[in-house]
């Protein structure tokens, strides 16, 4: 590739595909072996007034920022011309609606990051590893309000569509365009970047949760009912944490 | 008709004495673990009373349970799955631990790292949670015999339940207060609302014995069990983050022995046995429009072992041959069904309890004799019933939706089984007969055997799982049981506690006793298998009733 380093196709070419690597093989390991480990690790019975509000306000908050990458980075600018939404149309939907988004996510995490140190039941029970998860998110949601609110809504604006989401598309469909990236400004490149650290360290983290979105017990009878059924014993060596295989119904 | 079967309980109040020792051997067994330190599988309260959680009697304040729709369709009373899930990130309803109490234990180190000096070091409370120091304000047993009930009992739901009147009953000076324990554990319920809550589907209701259980593999801590449950019997690990609950002590179950609550109750007051009931009747039963009537309801989602079409389906349907016969021997369908003096606790939460209470009539000998009454006179034996100091109305809101008329008869028939027999000792003509109360002679001393001389064997009838089954629940045992080998367990390494437990009781040491017996049969002429061998004499003499001795406490 012309004009781009050694270094610029490992970071932007080699390192998002170690990264989704890690993630796919470890929720496979971590799904196998870890089913005692895969919880929510709730809190709200050690402190609920400030899990009240900054419980819902971060998830739901989430739930639109995920939708706005969505937009933003999935679905090719091309495709939102076609059906007739200029580009400052689009910019200035996606700056307003982001902010909506940033400001939420930086209030919950706000709120759940204070209960997590100033609360001493809270903090007690929080491991190293929710430390790290913690404050790589707090990095991340600090620059996405920098990138949507300050520089997109405040400021001059930047277009992210021709470049990191030309990206981020080109590595799934195998042929990575470390130009497109390149070319963007350091912010979007820290942010994106940290993405990677996050993805790649999400089946180690409490993030597992995620999907355990018990969307199923819509439909669910109310009453289960199992019987008993033979199943496995432990594979050797896994007793200490209950690692065994799954899959097998008992 | 399906036919599904049931271990069941059922406690005598009048026996309780409070002593905790249910509570403290489950403990030892079940949550003796970090993040269990405030979980009571089983634990006993005095009533009146708030209980443990505080006030978890009030579904308007914590929403467990089912009610009825507008339709009159049975539905959680937390609100729709939707609403479930839309809150999910900060359940409404979950206790917080001020509810239960923050657990902690206290600072021994100190006892030896103390400088010298001239005064003896003392310990300070730690915080279990923090470490750090603390003061307790409340707990499992806070209000144990009474202890701050002038100032807190009558915030008791069953209290502020009570209608006009009767309140004025309730007096909580020194010369005319009352209480009774209650002990509670999983109720293990026929509809049970934890079950209908857990988002994940981790919880379920064994298809064999009823026993509801926790899947720790899918539990993902979502809480609604804890919420969703009326008798707050689900617990929250805070280390594991997973729900934790009440077993039934299945492990022991399976192996017909009794749960440990009941093994180690001092009082004798526990009962297991097997009941039969029509699974498809359960739902129509849990939404009987009038609460007064869930009672009735689910007396009538019992089947009758000894009838014959019942016992040629359930063979059909592949209930085993022995477990129809325990379930025939049952002493809690005695309690619960032939006799009628067996009550469910809180039959108004709609979720089919299977734990169920003989209720207390303890003082009413003090009150007859203290009323002037003499219980040669028969209008005195029942009218005392209304004169207890516990109010009927009280009883009638813990064990039938308010409505007096199952205590009172179920009181009844309990007064007139100690009238009779005190006649029958002091060789006088009994003032009531059986028939007063609807029963026969026969009915009335199968009842007070049942209640005041049944044996072992008679009180505990648990049909072991099956054999063929053993290689799987081996299996199941392995996996349940790590459960407890997580982050210092008593398992941690070892076994886990179904095999733990098992030589510290008798399953093991049963064929050397087993050897043992049969040398004794002469003696002893009963099946003695699984019973407490607490011996004092090789060769005892027979029991004071006359009946042959057994080799010991039974």
């Amino acid at each position: 590739m012309n004009g781009v380093s050694g270094l610029e196709i490992f970071w932007w070419a080699v390192i998002p595909y170690v990264a989704l690597a890690i993630f796919v093989i470890g929720h496979v390991w971590r799904y196998r072996y870890d089913q005692f480990g895969w919880t929510t690790r709730s809190t709200e019975l050690q402190e609920k007034r400030w899990l009240r509000w900054g419980g819902p306000i971060f998830h739901y908050a989430t739930f639109l920022a995920i939708g706005g990458h969505v937009i933003g980075i999935l679905i090719p600018a091309s495709w939102t011309k076609a059906i007739g939404i200029s580009e400052p149309v689009y910019r200035w939907f996606a700056a307003a609606a982001g902010t909506v988004a940033v400001v939420g996510v930086l209030v919950g995490v706000a709120i759940l990051a204070g209960r997590r140190l100033f609360v001493a039941r809270v903090r007690a029970t929080t491991s190293p590893v929710d430390w790290f998860i913690l404050i790589l998110l707090l990095i991340e949601i600090v620059l996405g309000f920098a990138m949507t609110t300050v520089v997109n809504l405040l400021g001059a604006g930047y277009n992210y569509r021709p470049t990191v989401s030309v990206w981020f598309r080109s590595l799934f469909a195998g042929n990575p365009n470390v130009h497109a990236i390149v070319s963007a400004p350091v912010l979007y490149q820290v942010h994106v970047s940290l993405a990677w650290l996050i993805i790649a360290a999400w089946p180690f983290t409490r993030l597992v949760h995620a999907w355990s979105a018990p969307v199923w017990y819509m439909w669910r009878p109310f009453v289960v009912y199992r019987s008993r059924r033979a199943s496995r014993p432990n594979e050797p060596g896994t007793s200490g944490r209950r690692w065994r295989r799954i899959g097998v119904r008992y | 008709m399906r036919i599904m079967a049931q271990v069941c309980m059922v406690m005598n109040l009048d026996k309780c004495i409070g002593c905790h020792t249910c509570s403290v051997t489950c403990k030892q067994t079940w949550t003796n673990r970090p993040g269990t330190e405030y979980v009571y599988f089983n634990n006993v309260e005095t009533k009146p009373g708030l209980g443990y959680p505080a006030r978890y009697e009030d579904q308007e304040q914590w929403h467990g349970g089912w009610t009825l729709d507008r339709k009159g369709r049975l539905t959680l009373k937390a609100g729709s799955r939707l609403k479930k899930l839309i809150s999910i990130f900060c359940n409404p309803d979950l206790p917080t631990i001020e509810d239960y109490h923050e657990p902690y234990s206290y600072d021994y180190a100190r006892l030896i790292t103390a400088p010298a000096g001239t005064k003896a070091p003392s310990v300070s409370t730690r915080s279990a949670l923090t470490g750090r120091e603390m003061n307790p304000t409340w707990g499992a047993n806070w209000e144990d015999d009474l202890a701050g009930a002038p100032a807190r009992a009558l915030r008791d739901p069953n209290i502020v339940a009570l209608p006009e009147g009767a309140a004025e009953k309730v007096k909580l000076d020194f010369e005319s207060v009352f209480m009774f324990y209650l002990p509670r554990i999983c109720e293990h319920c026929l509809n049970p609302s934890c079950v209908a809550s857990c988002p994940s589907g981790a919880m379920y209701k064994r298809e064999e014995d009823g026993i509801v259980l926790v899947d720790q593999d899918r539990c993902r801590g979502w809480r609604f069990c804890v919420s969703g449950c009326p008798y707050k019997k689900v617990y929250f690990n805070h280390r594991t983050g997973k729900a934790e609950k009440c077993t039934f002590c299945f492990p022991r179950i399976e192996a017909g022995l009794p749960t440990v609550c009941s093994e180690t109750c001092v009082g004798r007051l526990r009962y297991l046995g097997l009941m039969l009931y029509d699974a498809d009747k359960v739902l129509a039963a849990a939404a009987s429009t009038d609460p007064t009537r869930l009672y009735e309801a689910q007396l009538g989602v019992f089947l009758d072992p000894e009838d014959p079409t019942v016992a040629a389906e359930a063979e059909r349907q592949g209930i085993p041959h022995d477990w129809l016969a325990a379930a025939r021997r049952s002493p809690t369908y005695a309690l619960i069904v032939r006799h009628r003096v067996a009550l469910p606790l809180h039959p108004e939460y709609r979720t089919m309890p299977m734990v169920w209470y003989v209720p207390p009539l303890s003082p009413v000998a003090d009150v007859t004799a203290a009323a002037g009454y003499d219980d040669a006179d028969a209008d005195n034996v029942f009218a005392a019933i209304d004169a207890l100091r516990i109010p009927v109305e009280y009883l009638a809101n813990l064990f039938a939706a308010g409505d007096t008329g199952p205590v009172r008869s179920s009181l009844r028939r309990l007064a007139m089984v100690r009238a009779v027999m005190r006649a029958h000792q002091l060789g006088r003509d009994p003032a009531v007969r059986a028939a007063d109360v609807g029963m026969t002679d026969e009915a009335a001393e199968d009842l007070f055997r049942l209640l005041a001389i049944a044996r072992y064997e008679d009180r505990y009838v648990i049909p072991p799982a099956h054999a063929e089954d053993a290689g799987r629940l081996l299996a199941q045992h392995d996996l349940s049981g790590c459960s407890l080998e997580s982050e210092g367990g008593p398992g941690m390494g070892g076994d886990g506690p179904a095999h733990e437990a098992v030589p510290g009781f008798h399953l093991l040491r049963r064929e050397a006793l087993a050897r043992e017996d049969a040398a004794d049969a002469s003696v002893a002429g009963r099946d003695t298998r699984g019973r407490l061998h607490l011996r004092v004499a090789e060769h005892p003499a027979p029991g004071p009733l006359g009946l042959a001795g057994t080799g010991g406490i039974a």
